[in-house]
């Protein structure tokens, strides 16, 4: 049994005093299980984020409607009481955010704030409670612990923000660890020793990994199982090498020709995703996707597109007409004519608005 | 299937769910939040407020029955003894203590309260901004000189800041003697440090921005930044200050006149003269201090109101 | 001869204190002595991580920041020199594109407004109905449709934005754009839309490029020649290709095994050189070669004390550092504890759950190692 099982999450905003509605998440299933990496990728507004929060239970009350399960070792996350579910964050589930400077408390000093959390989950008080904190801060590579712990966290710098926030998240030795977007507000070579501490807490306390990111570089070094996330469905799923090998959605495709890489030779043209993320369709009236979409066809126009597997067994693709084809090979134009007949009358020229206002 | 489907159809349906989408176009940042505030109650409450003063202080003085200084009635009120008269059909709010009707004294004092409340705040807001905006100007693209001359604009205003207001207005008024004029530049000049450290704080902190670097970059010349990326841009404060400040300034004239130093003349009463004058028979008539009381507040609160839902609409964070 | 040379280009920020009268207690060298050419119709990338003064370097470029020594010459004239009012003149030729779409753009003039606002400096166009076909050729240029002249900046799309900001900077026919970090506020998917914009903007207008970012694969992707930043100077300068066959500073080396590649074959074999600590402050730079304090081939003599030039090692390849050779050919290793190659054991299955035991067990042979690396001394 997986350790925690999200079905069919739903999040919605607005729908009071006549203001439209809006499906943040639309349906998303994953599995997470012990001692597993998953990925949740997608660009911003994607309900990658929301499904995070709806997850820690951290959502407004007012204006917000979640439907959908995350079971979460036998218990439903989305329906447990603010009481209980505050005793699940910190000690089962912990959560660390993009932002360290924010989510740590400016007037408090950093042993304070990691104490807080070893007095309230782990009963641990006074000395001892110090000697775990420093104990911590030393595990996440944070150099001299005892004289950090009596710094506020703008002393630190980012990259030791972060550790100091792993660090709490980690003091209860928590099942599950939610990161989102950890890495985006640091530097690279900062980067690049937090994800390295990740993959060893990962290794060592064989706690799940959530990882929420928009970085495709990112999950190609980290995450096992990887769900791409568009306009709040995931439209595909699947081990990571699978995924960088076999792209099937002509989103998570045209994610990967987006990206420049480091390692390919001057010159190598990017395939850009033509529009912007605005250009969306309902899902209900059909893909989302399709406005932006290279391959689309009349089919994906009419009702919402189910996962299917198309390729290989745990490979799930939401798409009627995923892309098939070797990446290897020269990039093969759809089976129809439209593609290949000049973009002249292209319904939406790229990054123009979809509504059509004479100038 | 796909394959038998034209490309004509294809798009028609994607035009079709696309068009869905609301399409607006052109719309102004002054626009938009002018919008928010038709769709705030408490715009909405306080505009109604300062509508039916303002109409009052326009036409109070046609409506009112009688005149403001009519002794119709003196035979029937002896404050010395005690004996006054409350609202009866005739006199709606009764009588003052030299038997003049209260309510057509309140309807005509109207005027005088507004005048005093606009014109006080259009001296500090005028001179104010002036020279909020030059010091602003002068700090944000003058370079070493401006920052100098930022510097010692600010130096003054701190120092008028920091006396007490009323100290100030009292030796305005002490100095140009009793008068209407007195309360109005008393309560204006209370009012310039404000709105001038208010205008260049708020320039100081557009003239960081990234717009003001990229004009800077394209060449635009400096007195131009000023006129058309940071002052447009550093208004809205200066704007809810202002009418927020008309409900202090009404507050504050009215103040300075109980104090004694508003107009004598009876002929244009004043709410705050009228509060004044009557605080000494309140004991045998409160009413007559109740009436221009209340009147101030809930003027002051109508523009407070109107202040605070501009402060929302105005507010960039709430912009898209 | 270049287009745009930069020659000891210094930037330094005095730091005041005081209530009443300010007194400079000391400076922070943003950008300390940069030379670096440019050549026309070509692009020079610019990479390095937050704080190495990059960005301030872009600024002083069009002299939107004071620049303390050194020449910016642009065509033979020297930008240093320059009177305000010559300066203003000469950003017709001499343009940026911004990191941050919406900041960039002023939320309360619409589309039209903010780009007759360069022109209307300089004096192009006779009157508004010139500006405005002016105008709507460079919308349509960028890629964006002719209605977008009477709407406003919050109207739009980040992406699109992006293209606005282009579009302010092309309508002024300049020589070079300086783009600050032009797309990394965008989404990935967008990001290459911008890229290839800026590349086919460049070939049909010969345009000359100095983009400054802090993404190696985006600058890699767009530049002729990379210029590498660390703490206020360039510590290696190489064409694209070279710099990425051959890295020669071990900056520049630590920062290629940091950028994720998004395939999971080079990610799992690849050797990461974690660097130690973070960045000093610039206020208070390390002496001797900016670098020593986390530099994992640190050597006792010179790196401490002398600080290195950018020397020339050939094919137009430039290296600050004492021991580019040594490191090169292998005399002198990193320390053991720098590099964290990821052992086969470290290798998880890719869909099996692993029990937490075994996951305990497999890290601990692979962990002290990689613990070394993060941080301690």
């Amino acid at each position: 049994m997986p350790l925690l099982s999200v079905d069919e999450l739903t999040v919605t905003f607005g729908g009071g005093r006549g203001r439209k509605e809006s499906k943040a998440v639309n349906g998303v299933s994953f599995d997470v299980d012990q001692g597993q990496v998953v990925g949740l990728v997608g660009e911003s507004g994607c309900g990658k984020s929301v499904t995070s929060l709806a997850l820690m239970g951290l959502l407004p009350k007012k204006g917000v409607r979640t439907g959908g399960r995350a079971d979460f070792d036998g218990t439903d996350l989305l329906t447990l009481a603010p009481s209980r579910m505050r005793d699940m964050r910190g000690r089962k589930i912990a959560m660390i955010f993009q932002d360290p400077l924010s989510s740590l408390n400016p007037v408090v000093p950093i042993g304070i704030q990691v104490t807080e959390i070893l007095a309230r989950h782990r009963g641990m008080k006074g000395e001892a409670a110090r000697k775990e904190a420093a104990h911590l801060l030393d595990r996440v590579g944070i150099p001299d612990p005892d004289r950090r712990l009596k710094e506020y966290p703008h002393q630190l710098s980012g990259g030791m923000r972060q550790r100091a926030l792993i660090a709490m998240a980690v003091a209860c030795a928590p099942r599950l660890l939610i990161a989102d977007e950890p890495t985006t507000a640091l530097d690279v070579t900062i980067q690049a020793q937090i994800l390295e501490l990740l993959k060893e807490l990962v290794d060592q306390q064989g706690t799940a990994l959530l990882m929420i990111t928009h970085d495709l570089g990112v999950v190609a070094g980290l995450c096992d199982q990887v769900n791409v996330l568009y306009a709040g469905k995931v439209v595909e799923s699947t081990g990571r090498r699978e995924l960088f090998a076999h792209p099937t959605h002509p989103y998570a495709n045209g994610l990967l020709g987006s990206i420049p890489r480091l390692d390919a030779p001057r010159g190598t043209p990017l395939t850009p995703i033509r529009g912007s993320i605005n250009d969306q369709i309902a899902w209900a009236d059909g893909c989302a996707f399709a406005p932006r979409c290279d391959h689309y066809t009349m089919e994906c126009l009419t009702g919402t597109p189910e996962l299917a597997e198309p390729r290989a067994a745990g490979h799930q693709v939401r798409c009627v007409n995923p892309i098939m084809a070797d990446p290897e090979a020269p990039p093969v134009v759809t089976a129809e004519s439209d593609t290949a007949s000049g973009s002249s009358d292209e319904p939406s020229a790229p990054d123009t608005p979809t509504e059509e206002v004479p100038a | 299937m796909a394959s038998t489907t034209t490309r004509a159809d294809k798009i028609d349906r994607l035009a079709e769910l696309t068009a869905q989408q609301e399409a607006h176009g052109g719309a102004s940042l002054w626009r938009e939040a002018f919008r928010r505030l038709r769709a705030s109650k408490m715009a909405v409450i306080g505009a109604v407020i300062i509508a039916v003063f303002v109409v009052l202080a326009v036409i109070g003085p046609w409506i009112a029955p009688y005149g403001p200084t009519e002794q119709a009635w003196r035979g029937e009120v002896f404050p010395n003894q005690g004996r006054f008269v409350g609202p009866r059909g005739e006199n709606w709010f009764g009588l003052d203590h030299l038997g003049r009707d209260e309510f057509s004294r309140m309807l005509v004092g109207a005027r005088q309260t507004l005048l005093v409340g606009v014109v006080s705040m259009l001296i500090g807001l005028v001179v104010g901004a002036l020279v909020g905006a030059l010091s602003g100007a002068a700090a944000t693209l003058g370079g070493a000189s401006g920052k100098r001359l930022d510097s010692f604009v600010m130096r003054v205003t701190d120092m008028l800041l920091a006396l007490p207001s009323l100290l100030l207005a009292v030796s305005i008024a002490a100095v140009m003697g009793q008068s209407l004029t007195t309360v109005m530049i008393a309560v204006g000049v209370v009012q310039v440090p404000v709105f001038a450290r208010l205008l260049r704080g708020s320039m100081l902190a557009q003239g960081g921005s990234d717009y003001v670097l990229a004009a800077r970059a394209l060449g635009v010349r400096r007195r131009r930044i000023v006129l058309t990326q940071i002052l447009p841009n550093s208004l809205s404060p200066v704007i809810v200050q202002a009418t927020l400040s008309l409900a202090t300034a009404i507050i504050e004239a009215a103040a300075l006149s109980y104090l004694g130093l508003g107009n004598p003349d009876p002929a244009v009463p004043e709410w705050g003269v009228m509060l004044s004058q009557a605080q000494r028979f309140f004991d045998n008539a409160p009413m007559m201090s109740v009436y221009p009381a209340v009147g101030i507040i809930i003027t002051a609160l109508g523009f407070t109101l109107l202040g605070e839902a501009m402060r929302e609409a105005l507010d960039p964070k709430l912009r898209g | 001869m270049s287009l745009l040379e930069l020659d000891g280009v210094k930037v330094h920020f005095p730091v005041r204190k005081g209530v009443l009268f300010d007194r400079t207690v000391g400076h922070v060298y943003a950008v300390d002595g940069v030379s670096l050419k440019v050549e026309a119709g070509r692009t020079y990338g610019l990479v390095g991580e937050s704080g190495c003064g990059k960005t301030t370097l872009g600024r002083a470029v069009l002299r939107l920041v004071d620049i303390t020594e050194g020449e910016v010459v642009l065509d033979g004239t020297n930008l240093a020199k320059l009177s305000g009012e010559e300066m203003r003149r000469v950003r017709r030729r001499l343009q940026m594109v911004f990191q941050d779409p919406l900041g960039s753009l002023n939320p309360r003039q619409n589309i039209e407004s903010i780009l007759a606002e360069g022109m209307a400096a300089h004096g192009i166009g006779a009157d508004s109905e010139e500006r405005r076909a002016k105008i709507k050729e460079v919308l349509a240029r960028v890629g964006l449709p002719a209605n977008a002249l009477s709407r406003y900046p919050h109207e739009f799309s980040g992406g699109q934005r992006q293209r606005i900001g282009i579009a302010r900077a092309l309508v002024l026919e300049p020589d070079v754009i300086i783009c600050d970090e032009p797309v990394s506020a965008l989404d990935v998917s967008i990001q290459a839309q911008v890229i290839n914009l800026l590349e086919e903007l460049q070939e049909s207008l010969g345009l000359t490029y100095l983009v400054i970012a802090h993404d190696l694969a985006v600058v890699r992707h767009i530049s002729d020649v990379i210029g590498v930043m660390y703490l206020g100077s360039l510590v290696e300068e190489a064409p694209s290709d070279t710099l990425y066959a051959e890295p020669r500073h071990p900056y520049t080396r630590a920062l290629m095994s940091a950028v994720p590649v998004p395939d999971p074959d080079v990610e799992d074999n690849r050797e990461r050189i974690l660097l130690q600590g973070d960045l000093p402050s610039p206020a208070n730079p390390p002496t001797g070669c900016r670098f020593h304090t986390r530099c994992p081939w640190k050597q006792e003599t010179r790196c401490a004390t002398e600080r290195p030039e950018l020397r020339d090692i050939g094919g137009g390849h430039r290296v600050a550092c004492h021991y580019a050779a040594e490191i090169a050919d292998g005399t002198i290793g990193p320390r053991q504890s720098a590099t964290a190659p990821r052992a086969a054991g470290e290798q998880r299955p890719v869909d099996a759950a692993v029990p937490a035991e075994a996951g305990v067990g497999a890290a601990a042979g692979a962990g002290p190692g990689a613990e070394e690396a993060v941080g301690k001394e």
